[in-house]
């Protein structure tokens, strides 16, 4: 497999959000604006990316049998440094998704990378791979983001176009869910359509 | 009182998974049988509650007393990692019919971020060790709840004709929407 066709699997073919359908919680919780799934997103990318080439670093120091524990150890440590990394310089953005960065750790997305890819793979493999699973999380994320903030608010990025409130239940829960449900069908028939 | 309106507001105002999103994945992973979603819901309140008591205990007479409040969440991951191994290990030996009934449920749930996510959320409310306790319980029974309505729903839309492109999880998703649109009508309850 080419370097380029595992950097970009990540955003269609198996991205983690419309097709793998992993780290669903932060999905649907944070994005209630397109700025905050790209923060998400983006926070997230770090963690995958510095979690899989350290697990594809030690992956042969460590016995298999304690080898799930020992990854969740290691993305917890780089989970705490983009908490309070983010705590010190993004506080608004810190504030906004709250309780999400440190849940990051149990995302199954970086653990599911962890495991999947980067406990068999070459470290210069494992990066790209992460850094493309990442940003097509990202990416999804903001194009939930982006959806929601466009019918519950009526702006984008924070950049209003129409008067008044725009339909609130896309900004609560229930729209969250609902929204999601309809972009999967969508990318799936763009899937359908390159394969 | 005061417990009542942690009680309620656990279970259906601020329902765990359909207004916090936590624990969304075995939500639309497993929900498809009733009945497995019971197992689900049993293992999950079992390990919640003792990781909400651990945890609190923990912060308390370790994390906050020598100041070192950022370890926190790796040190709540361990411990619920190492309480999920722990209750795996002991139902093997004093319940083999139940570890068989719960199968690969049990290992799922150290990445189930409902637990960690109580268990953080009840630290950050700053409850004392009885309402955390009564806090882990009634989430723990808020998302069992969601967990058998949902499957339930899930059953009887396999006998439905939905379009194809719907197929799945996209109906789960928009059934589960409309689930939680439901629990809004909660809010304001307390």
């Amino acid at each position: 497999m080419s370097q380029w066709k595992n950097f970009s699997k990540g955003f269609f073919k198996e991205n983690a959000v419309f097709v793998l359908f992993l780290g669903l919680c932060p999905t649907l919780g944070v994005t209630t604006s397109a700025i905050n799934g790209l923060g998400m997103g983006l926070a997230t990318t770090f963690v995958l990316v510095m979690s899989n080439l350290v697990v594809s670093l030690v992956k042969s120091q460590i016995p298999d049998k304690v080898r799930i524990p020992s990854f969740i150890v290691i993305i917890a440590s780089f989970v705490t440094m983009v908490e309070l990394l983010m705590q010190a310089y993004v506080p608004a953005l810190f504030e906004q998704l709250g309780l999400f960065i440190p849940l990051i750790v149990v995302n199954c997305l970086v653990l599911g990378r962890a495991e999947a890819f980067a406990s068999k793979n070459s470290v210069f493999s494992s990066i790209i791979d992460g850094l493309g699973m990442g940003l097509g999380f990202a990416m999804a994320l903001t194009i939930l983001g982006g959806v929601r903030e466009i019918l519950g608010s009526g702006s984008i990025f924070g950049f209003k176009f129409i008067e008044g409130d725009g339909m609130l239940v896309f900004v609560l829960a229930p729209g969250a869910f609902i929204a999601l449900g309809y972009l999967i069908v969508l990318i799936n028939k763009i899937n359908k359509k390159t394969a | 009182m005061d417990y009542i309106i942690i009680i309620i507001s656990a279970i259906f105002v601020n329902n765990i998974v359909l207004n916090q999103f936590f624990g969304i994945c075995p939500f639309i992973g497993v929900s498809s049988k009733v009945e497995t979603s019971a197992g689900m819901a049993g293992a999950v309140t079992f390990v919640m509650v003792i990781a909400t008591i651990v945890t609190y205990l923990l912060q308390k007479y370790v994390l906050d007393a020598y100041g070192i409040a950022f370890m926190q969440t790796i040190t709540f991951i361990f411990v619920i990692a190492a309480l999920v191994q722990l209750v795996e290990i002991i139902l093997k030996k004093v319940s083999p019919a139940l570890y068989q009934a719960l199968g690969i449920f049990l290992p799922l749930i150290t990445t189930n971020c409902a637990v960690l996510g109580v268990a953080i959320l009840a630290v950050q409310k700053d409850y004392n060790l009885m309402e955390s306790v009564v806090f882990a319980i009634s989430n723990a029974i808020g998302f069992g709840l969601a967990l058998i309505i949902f499957a339930g729903l899930r059953e009887h839309m396999d006998m439905v004709n939905i379009p194809k492109g719907m197929k799945g999880v996209p109906i789960a998703f928009v059934v589960a929407g409309l689930l939680a649109l439901a629990f809004m009508g909660f809010a304001g309850l307390v």
